[in-house]
């Protein structure tokens, strides 16, 4: 193990600086965590409102009372932007990306940390401004979390479309800027700050992951801040970037001539990557925590990496699927039906060097691993529909209905939160110096695998069924009556599913500080975060810096004593 | 068992950075302050020049993404209820332009003072070692305020544009006037706001020498505003262009 001892810095001592306005990246990415994980909460308590509302409409329901129509708008506008920018692009990238990319690539810190904590307090303020659309006058809105105008660019087209709509437009371009910092460290980070003999295509497939994420972020939260800025203007200065000639409540407005077609475009090609900026640090996690608990090198390590860069790039060329329903040529229409297809290519790649990677190995079935191959699961159930959606004709049925729904609850919601678990309980000894319960973790992947495919598998059922997603109210259309029961079997899903993540909350805090102490490498990885002390010392691995010989997936070594190599170990460990 | 990940040592030719024939250096984590003593400000240097190019990506960005938005809403039709008919509203702005080609000419000359500023800096930071060496002398230079110059055109420069605006009102042009003058004003409002970036950090590298910091961190905080600077003169070219030509 080659290390060089120079320089040992020293952490801060101050409350202050070493816990609130920290530059520790372990830090930060902690803080992304717990700001996820409290935005997660936030986010499940307004979908259990809806699916309480939706079979029980006229209950009167805590904190709320009885949901009226808008109401029920607001809390679907503010649960999908909660869950898709506070959590899913939050917690895998700002939160684990943030705590393991340095230590991953043997650095011992960002490499700009001024920048990476203003980055954590920016998304932090634009969390606040969210959640305070909530409280003030007329609510949250309810133009839904894609913002389409003109009933987001008009504040008389309803209540929560004055001042919440504009403090939500204003949260989404904080949190913009924010990512865009992010971004920014990401990419510099690992382009600069590898170690020794760390080679590009001896990274993790964790940190291959953060680093297209990062560049995805970098090209699509710019967009979204410009549309941002227009639907600001459209609202507050009387522009018509997006407005037409529009009535509302009997008085012609100001504006004319815009088109919320130009909204969409602009939307969808963040919107689109924003999928892939989502699921994407799930993938490379998955790929970590099968290869470690399969004790087998990654099936097709390169193969896993093109497929990345291949989705990232096809990502930003298939945003018009989206738009079928909008209004389009049918030779644009063509072009991207068939791209988003493409997608499948490399998807389908990542999925068979997943089973490849399983296949004959000696599989440990932790519950990280359960959780990874709950990903994988989630994957091609949510995937699998999507070349359904990919067809304009059929998308043109299917669109307004609950299929979709539950498409893209299944790839992009409840996959990466998988991914987000199976990093939560893989690193969990790493980040706290102790190791969870393993029977909670297995209840709580059981429950939370069979609660989120009760809830999302009958939506695909609805949906062909003619069941239209949005509607707050299915009790008062007669042909949707057959439906109910599915609706309340859904509910009731949701209701177990989401009491059972107090399990993983209890399991969470109670191992943090009750749990048994974790050795430095409990699972017998290979990645250099395995190699340094837990919880890491300040500066990653205590005044050394690692020398790597060797790629990160060497599991099931014949000929060493322990089986693997640890990235680190002498260039002269025999290897595969 | 087969695998696709290369475990002999790597070529040294074959490596970018985390490769290298040298150590790499060891800096501590955040926090630590480790960065400013100038240790590693070579390879700070080159962190802090690709953090621009990749800052100028995502500003790049920005710009492309309205540039569309300016192309796809000059082209749509509105509806014209007296003539029952779909009409162009896109509209006429007539731009200041003689003042706008001033402020041009005041960005392209805080460029070429930005310019000195940097290469007055590397030069200083070049000498630097000679000078410490115990009684060699180079003498006391008289250094041109480059920095001062740069930063006094760059406040110049959004002057101007303010000047511009308010020429652009007084000839009748407001943000909502139409959909060209909206984007006028938005994409010289998005522009003077990424300069005005420019004209905090020029103001800090000036602060960082009032504060005496190592000279390494100075040169490093005026290379790299120094590259951003000539990206938004450029930028502002084509912001100009646009505006004058494509409209």
């Amino acid at each position: 193990m080659a290390t060089t001892a120079t320089l040992h810095s020293h952490a801060p001592q101050g409350f202050i600086r070493k816990y609130i306005f920290s530059l520790d990246h372990k830090v930060i990415g902690l803080q992304y965590f717990f700001l996820a994980l409290t935005a997660v909460w936030v986010g499940m308590f307004l979908s259990l409102l809806m699916r309480i509302h939706l079979v029980w409409p006229t209950a009167s329901l805590p904190l709320v009372g009885e949901i009226r129509p808008e109401m029920y708008l607001s809390l679907l506008t503010m649960h999908g932007t909660i869950m898709v920018f506070f959590v899913l692009t939050t917690a895998p990238q700002g939160g684990f990306g943030n705590y393991f990319l340095p230590i991953q690539i043997g650095a011992p810190d960002m490499a700009f940390p001024v920048l990476n904590m203003l980055s954590f307090w920016t998304t932090f303020v634009g969390f606040v401004l969210i959640l305070a659309a909530f409280f003030v006058s007329g609510g949250a809105p309810l133009h839904g979390w894609t913002g389409y105008p003109p009933l987001s660019a008009v504040q008389s087209a309803g209540p929560g479309e004055g001042l919440g709509a504009d403090l939500w437009i204003a949260s989404i371009a904080i949190f913009c800027i924010a990512s865009l910092m992010g971004a920014l460290n990401f990419i510099t980070t690992t382009l600069d700050l590898r170690a020794k003999g760390m080679t590009l295509m001896r990274m993790p497939l964790t940190v291959w992951s953060w680093f297209i994420t990062a560049i995805l972020g970098l090209l699509a939260f710019g967009v979204l801040l410009s549309a941002g800025i227009l639907l600001l203007m459209d609202r507050n200065l009387g522009t018509s970037f997006y407005v037409p000639l529009i009535v509302v409540n009997g008085q012609i407005l100001g504006h004319k001539g815009g088109s919320p077609l130009l909204w969409q475009h602009l939307f969808w090609f963040f919107g689109h990557p924003e999928v892939y900026i989502a699921i994407l640090p799930g993938m490379g996690v998955t790929s970590q925590v099968l290869s470690t608990f399969s004790r087998k090198p990654i099936f097709g390590y390169k193969a896993m990496v093109y497929a990345m860069l291949s989705i990232g790039f096809l990502g930003f060329m298939v945003w018009g699927h989206h738009m079928f329903m909008s209004g389009m040529s049918p030779y644009s229409a063509f072009a991207f039906s068939l791209l988003t297809m493409c997608i499948g290519v490399p998807s389908a790649i990542k999925t068979f060097n997943w089973l490849g990677t399983m296949w004959k190995g000696r599989i440990r079935f932790y519950t990280p691993m359960l959780f990874a191959i709950g990903f994988v699961s989630l994957f091609v159930s949510g995937g699998l529909s999507g070349p359904f959606l990919a067809q304009p004709v059929l998308d043109i049925q299917l669109h307004d209905t609950y299929f979709v729904v539950g498409h893209f609850h299944l790839i992009m919601g409840v996959a990466a939160i998988f991914g987000i678990f199976a990093a939560t309980y893989y690193w969990f000894p790493k980040m706290f110096g102790r190791m969870m319960n393993e029977g909670l973790g297995k209840a709580h992947f059981w429950l939370t695998f069979i609660g989120t495919y009760a809830i999302f598998m009958p939506m695909h059922y609805l949906g062909m069924a003619g069941g239209t997603r949005r509607y707050s109210q299915y009790t008062e259309v007669a042909y949707l009556q057959k439906l109910m029961p599915i609706h309340s079997f859904m509910t009731y899903a949701a209701i177990i599913t989401i009491a059972s993540q107090f399990i993983f909350v209890i399991n969470l805090f109670w191992s943090m500080f009750k749990g048994p102490k974790a050795s430095d490498n409990p699972w017998e990885s290979t990645t250099l975060e395995w190699t340094t002390a837990t919880p890491p010392p300040h500066d990653n691995f205590g005044g050394r810096t690692p020398v790597v010989n060797h790629g990160p997936y060497e599991y099931g070594v014949p000929g060493t004593a322990k089986g693997f190599i640890m990235q680190n170990d002498p260039a002269s460990t025999p290897a595969h | 068992m087969a695998t696709f990940i290369p475990s002999s040592p790597v070529a040294h030719e074959q490596l970018g950075r985390g490769g290298g024939v040298t150590e790499p250096p060891v800096r501590g984590g955040g926090d630590d302050g480790q960065g400013d003593d100038g240790s590693d400000y070579v390879g700070r240097l080159r962190r802090a020049r690709l953090g621009v190019a990749v800052a100028i990506a995502a500003v790049v960005m920005i710009f492309v993404s309205l540039t569309s938005a300016y192309i796809v809403r000059q082209g749509l039709p509105t509806f014209d209820s007296p003539s029952s008919s779909y009409v162009r509203d896109w509209g006429e702005v007539s731009l200041p332009l003689a003042l706008l080609m001033v402020n041009t000419a005041v960005l392209l000359i805080s460029s070429l003072t930005m310019e000195g500023a940097r290469r007055s800096i590397t030069r200083q930071s070049a000498l630097a070692p000679v000078r410490s060496i115990p009684g060699v002398s180079l003498g006391e230079e008289w250094r041109f305020p480059w920095l001062g110059l740069t930063v006094v055109l760059g406040i110049g420069f959004l002057a101007g544009q303010c000047l511009a605006w308010s020429e652009l009102r007084r000839r009748g042009f407001f943000i909502p006037t139409n959909p060209n003058s909206s984007f006028v004003y938005l994409f010289t409002g998005v522009h003077a706001i990424h300069l005005a970036g420019g004209v905090v950090a020029l103001l800090w590298a000036g602060l960082t020498s009032l504060l005496h910091k190592p000279l390494e961190s100075r040169r490093i905080v005026i290379d790299v505003t120094a590259w951003y600077w000539h990206f938004m003169a450029l930028l502002w070219i084509y912001v100009f262009a646009l505006l004058q030509f494509a409209r």
